[in-house]
């Protein structure tokens, strides 16, 4: 019976994890109509920075390639894990800080170039971390990586974690609904429903969007780091495609993009759906089926119901 | 002459191809290897510029189109030819004849899944008005349904083609060249000149061209756009299949990720000879493979795709229009 109820808390963390980045897509695409395919940059950019400051600096003994770890995980104030959240804004500001340039060159061209080049991103930033073993490990990946409130000991340590998770999304959920909610946002949904008008109307459209790209990139990074303190370990195939974007997109188009409840529900649906087939008999748990799954969920939903779910009001 | 003049003004471009010319003198035999595979690039991108540039959106299937071409060829040559394993292959080339023989089939069956793919999922959307990055936004869950299709039939293994190991042609200046990538670059030129030759000295290649630049004056002077659009869609699956058949036969390697992964490079092309123009995405994709195998002379070859990735950002930056210096809308 524990063992059953483990399996189901680490589900509700992974699809708490998941919610975040669809929640970053949201901005981007829901709100502001930027088509961006490279989550996974963002994702690797976001997990790798909280890896490589978190841990401690390697110990040569292990035959470790990485030269250096920040060591963040011995800051604490009164006891309390401080550096966490720490930890969490500063791979949102890694993010942002490698979306803004690159949504300066792309934004203000046609809008398939954006997926292009975060595309492209995607790709680079994985090879370079293949490539560059003394920047995290290389193929081997960073592992034992620090994790938050470790010293409370209620058994299965997943429960706190749930409870980090939980409260992360609770914040960025808050944060982006209220920026949803704001002037700001509602200049962003203009511009997806009607750029001209907002042109004519004297707003800085270029402005907007890179704001809107850059908030939504921070949001990622949240995630990434979030789930390299739950995972553990990391490597660059973590950051495959599959699992770090396609699956994002589909929870968006599911939930309802536009909508961050939306965006929510349809992470925790499409993870269970991803997750519970796996116990499907013969071969219909085969993991390929459910790639083609993701797709057919992807292009159906924009054929037959372009507002997913939970439409947006 | 004037295409010329536009290089030569960009002060930014003649220093890129300068450089170019530089390293091509220090290692020429990169620069022969260079264009040979820039040759196959130029194929797929060919396919995916006529596509962008008709349709009006990024096809992010090209790809996946291409691998499954390389696999349909495969379990066509094991079914209808169970012994070609122990055939003689081609004069100086790896591969055998059979493949020659299966290759147009499976061609035509990815031109054909094209048309019927447009029929299943694109003309709704563009009945729909979607917008473009709707559209490609689709062709993405398509590419991932085809890829998954693939891993699911196929396995995540590679595989490859039946094919006898041949020797090297050797050449001065340290020029070795596979006799494969010779021949898949003389037929990627052999199918470009086509290609080149139905757009512009044929009726329906005169349509086209008409559909692609004023959609609504081509339907009032008579054409039937959906048909051409039908047109669009075979001519693009062909030219994607028969790159993605030449790659893996110039690579000996199968697998199913190699469509995704060529995508950048192709889109790079695209971009470069700018946006629906064939002879642009020809030369782009000559530049796109020169520039991939010249960086290998200096850099660590497994940061090609991050090669591919800057060119994309330099031209995006500089000429996002392409360096021929139309408006995309050339034809």
């Amino acid at each position: 019976m524990d063992s059953i109820l483990y399996f189901f808390i680490g589900f509700l963390i992974m699809s708490g994890i998941y919610s975040v980045f669809t929640v970053g897509l949201n901005i981007h695409w829901g709100q502001t109509g930027l088509f961006n395919i490279g989550i996974a940059s963002f994702f690797l950019l976001g997990a790798y920075t909280a890896a490589i400051f978190s841990s401690p600096s390697p110990n040569l003994a292990k035959y470790e390639e990485y030269l250096w770890g920040g060591n963040f995980s011995q800051l604490t104030l009164l006891g309390v894990d401080i550096w966490f959240p720490i930890i969490l804004l500063l791979s949102a500001f890694i993010c942002i800080l490698v979306a803004i340039p690159l949504a300066m060159v792309t934004i203000r061209l046609k809008e398939d170039y954006l997926a292009l080049v975060t595309l492209g991103l995607a790709e680079t930033l994985r090879i370079v971390f293949i490539n560059e073993t003394w920047l995290a490990n290389g193929t081997r990946g960073m592992y034992s990586i620090p994790r938050p409130f470790d010293y409370i000991n209620i058994g299965n340590y997943d429960y706190i974690y749930f409870v980090v998770v939980v409260i992360t999304l609770i914040f960025v959920y808050f944060i982006a609904q209220k920026a949803t909610n704001s002037p700001w946002g509602r200049v962003l949904r203009g511009i997806k429903d009607n750029e001209t008008t907002m042109i004519a109307s004297g707003k800085n459209v270029l402005k907007f969007k890179v704001e809107a790209f850059a908030f939504g990139a921070g949001i990622m990074g949240i995630g990434g780091a979030l789930f390299t303190h739950g995972k553990r370990f990391i490597d660059p195939i973590t950051f495959e495609p599959m699992l770090a974007t396609f699956i994002i997109w589909s929870m968006l188009m599911v939930g309802g993009s536009g909508n961050n409840k939306g965006a929510i529900f349809g992470s925790f649906l499409m993870w269970g759906i991803w997750t519970f087939t796996q116990f499907l008999p013969g071969f219909l748990s085969d993991a390929n089926l459910r790639f083609v799954f993701v797709g057919l969920i992807i292009i159906l939903f924009q054929l037959y119901k372009p507002q997913g779910i939970i439409p947006a009001k | 002459m004037k295409k010329l003049d536009i290089l030569l003004d960009n002060k930014i471009l003649s220093l890129i191809i300068i450089v170019i010319c530089l390293a091509s003198f220090l290692k020429p035999w990169l620069l022969i290897n260079g264009i040979l595979i820039g040759s196959l690039y130029s194929l797929g991108s060919i396919g995916l510029s006529l596509i962008y540039g008709n349709l009006k959106f990024a096809n992010m299937a090209h790809g996946d189109f291409m691998t499954l071409s390389s696999y349909i060829a495969l379990t066509l040559m094991m079914f209808l030819f169970p012994n070609s394993e122990n055939s003689t292959s081609v004069g100086p080339f790896t591969f055998k004849y059979e493949l020659l023989m299966v290759m147009p089939l499976a061609v035509i069956i990815i031109g054909f899944m094209a048309v019927i793919l447009d029929k299943l999922i694109f003309k709704k959307l563009r009945k729909l008005n979607a917008t473009s990055a709707a559209i490609a936004l689709c062709s993405l869950g398509l590419a991932v349904s085809i890829r998954g299709l693939i891993q699911f039939i196929w396995g995540t293994d590679s595989a490859r083609f039946p094919r006898e190991s041949k020797l090297f042609w050797d050449l001065p200046f340290r020029i070795k060249i596979p006799p494969d990538m010779f021949f898949c670059s003389v037929v990627a030129v052999i199918i470009a000149i086509i290609f080149y030759l139905v757009l512009f000295k044929t009726t329906l290649g005169k349509a086209i061209r008409a559909t692609s630049d004023n959609p609504d004056l081509a339907r009032i002077t008579g054409i039937n756009t959906d048909r051409i659009i039908l047109y669009i869609w075979f001519i693009g699956g062909i030219l994607a299949a028969t790159a993605g058949i030449l790659i893996s036969v110039q690579q000996a390697l199968i697998t199913p990720v190699m469509g995704w992964k060529i995508l950048i490079p192709l889109f790079a092309a695209v971009i470069v000879g700018g946006i629906g123009n064939p002879i642009g995405a020809l030369i782009g994709g000559i530049l796109i493979g020169i520039t991939g195998e010249l960086a290998t002379g200096w850099i660590n070859p497994s940061y090609k795709p991050a090669v591919y990735f800057f060119v994309l950002l330099i031209v995006l930056l500089l000429r996002p229009n392409g360096i021929l210096g139309n408006k995309g809308r050339q034809f």
